[in-house]
């Protein structure tokens, strides 16, 4: 039966969320339902909003520090990354090599947290319990390592203008390297229990459906544009700190089914990976923070910065009237464009598959709303 | 679906499952890998950032705080109160009070970046938890002579 034959009386609402298990957050979907198909998926945004930029536009510029890990819990240093960053590029601030080596390792070390993270949960949604317990004891090797230097688990407040608030010692580099040795020895593992398994991918292959032309109209970047084949990421097209000094790949998928997202994600553990050991071996001695004068005036202009955090694209972007404290501040996070695509993605499908689709766009709702 | 195409597939289904049994198996005979909370408890990092304390001076045994409320003035949300009065005969401020509502702080770690003295440090609490929220009005002054 088509959908506009269909009698209205089988149709109804249904609210997923906004606490929902599978969505991670406090994100509401209002789904209009036609038996167990989803006609007409509307998120509904704005649970979990704290006003992040107003906060950045009143207060002096270092006070948002906090602020930049409390939107993405999952990724916090990235955007540490991109705010410290951001303040360089306005006040042109030399950052010493180190500091972004150090940078670079401790964010690509972020970065597979949130991958194992929601390679985790992904599978959670999906019924499979048993996998999430293995990401996670992982994933507690890089908090463990990370919080040696950061001080805290999961909202770091590491990275300062001008470079990092700690030097890393070798007790860091011996822990990295134990790590890196340990998850490679970990992904045959995951391989043989997820990536194989008939049932993940009964779930997962040919549903939710992004092509080039979606990613491009709203606006979807990292792995979920990657996944549809779109080479895109910031950290080639417009390479910020040390990237350009490594070599690595970009993992980009084929369908833009949820599978291809799955791989890329995974692929991807593999390249930051590469990454880390490579700055490891390259790792500059010197100083890690440069010399910033205490009170720092922003100087009148504005000035937008991109990094690449786990879920796309980051851009941060100020005005500046020339005091210490932002005219204005824009975030635009990966997430909420990956998001975007959520109606037209899940017109039609099975609730189940809604599931799955949703899952593999790995959303991080504190991000949305921030 | 072919006849044939459905065994083969039931083949394939069949083995990939019970290859994933035997690495949930293995995982049975490997160590525990976690720790009982309440009744074992993990060594924290030295480096672990809790709330701030007042630290002092290894050689004097003195604060060396002179109440310039830099830390103060440097924190985000304001959760700091230092105050200090001049006594006769001393060189500088005393400090007097030094309050902190940790209700309100966020961990970032700028006042011990910007105290020029190297007067704050951060704790080594992590398991806290209370009833009210004057619970988390901490006097530093206090804590520190506590501390002895």
């Amino acid at each position: 039966m088509s959908e506009a034959q269909a009698p209205l009386h089988h149709r109804f609402h249904l609210n997923m969320g906004p606490q929902h298990p599978s969505t991670h957050g406090v994100l509401r979907v209002i789904l209009e339902m036609d038996g167990e198909y989803v006609l007409n998926p509307q998120p509904v945004l704005g649970y979990g909003h704290r006003m992040q930029e107003k906060m950045a536009e009143a207060r002096a510029w270092p006070g948002f520090y906090p602020n930049t890990a409390r939107m993405d819990y999952a990724g916090a240093l990235h955007y540490n990354h991109g705010y410290c960053a951001l303040i360089e590029r306005l006040a042109g601030i030399e950052v010493p090599p180190r500091a972004e080596y150090i940078r670079v390792i401790t964010s690509e070390l972020n970065r597979i947290a949130s991958h194992l993270l929601w390679y985790g949960a992904l599978l959670l949604d999906l019924g499979a319990f048993t996998p999430i317990l293995y990401t996670f004891d992982d994933r507690e090797q890089i908090l463990d390592i990370l919080e040696d230097i950061t001080g805290s688990r999961l909202t770091y407040c590491y990275f300062r203008a001008g470079g990092v608030s700690r030097d890393i010692d070798d007790k860091f580099v011996e822990r990295t390297r134990a790590f890196i040795t340990r998850l490679r020895s970990r992904f045959p593992m995951l391989e043989k229990l997820v990536n194989g398994n008939v049932i993940f991918l009964k779930r997962v292959e040919g549903v939710g459906i992004i092509d080039k032309d979606m990613c491009q109209r709203y606006g979807a970047t990292g792995p979920v544009a990657r996944g549809a084949g779109v080479p895109y990421d910031v950290r080639r097209a417009e390479p910020y700190s040390v990237y350009p000094e490594f070599d690595f790949e970009i993992p980009v998928g084929e369908n833009g089914d949820s599978l291809d997202r799955f791989l890329v994600r995974f692929k991807e553990m593999e390249q930051s990976l590469r990454i880390i050991e490579q700055a490891l071996d390259r790792l500059p001695d010197g100083p890690v923070m440069a010399k910033v004068p205490k009170k720092l005036k922003l100087s009148p202009g504005d000035v937008s910065f991109a990094v690449e955090a786990a879920r796309g694209e980051l851009t941060y972007y100020l005005i500046s009237d020339g005091t210490e404290v932002p005219y204005r501040m824009r975030i635009r996070v990966p997430s909420y464009s990956n998001l975007s695509v959520l109606p037209e993605l899940c017109h039609g499908m099975l609730l189940s598959d809604l599931v799955a689709a949703m899952g593999s766009l790995d959303l991080v709702i504190p991000e949305i709303d921030r | 679906m072919s006849k044939k195409g459905y065994f083969t597939e039931l083949y394939v289904g069949g083995k990939s499952l019970l290859v994933g049994l035997g690495v949930t198996f293995k995982a049975c005979l490997q160590p525990i890998v976690t720790v009982q909370y309440p009744r074992e408890k993990l060594d924290i990092t030295p480096n672990y950032r809790g709330h701030i304390e007042l630290r002092r001076d290894p050689e004097s045994g003195e604060c060396p705080c002179i109440v310039c409320g830099m830390c103060a003035r440097a924190c985000p949300s304001g959760c700091i109160t230092v105050e200090g009065e001049k006594k006769e005969g001393e060189k500088g401020k005393t400090l007097t009070v030094f309050a902190l509502d940790f209700t309100r702080c966020s961990l970032c770690g700028t006042c011990v970046e910007t105290c020029p003295k190297g007067a704050i440090d951060f704790s080594q609490d992590y398991n806290i938890a209370g009833f009210t929220r004057e619970e988390f009005h901490y006097d530093l002054i206090r804590r520190l002579e506590e501390r002895g």
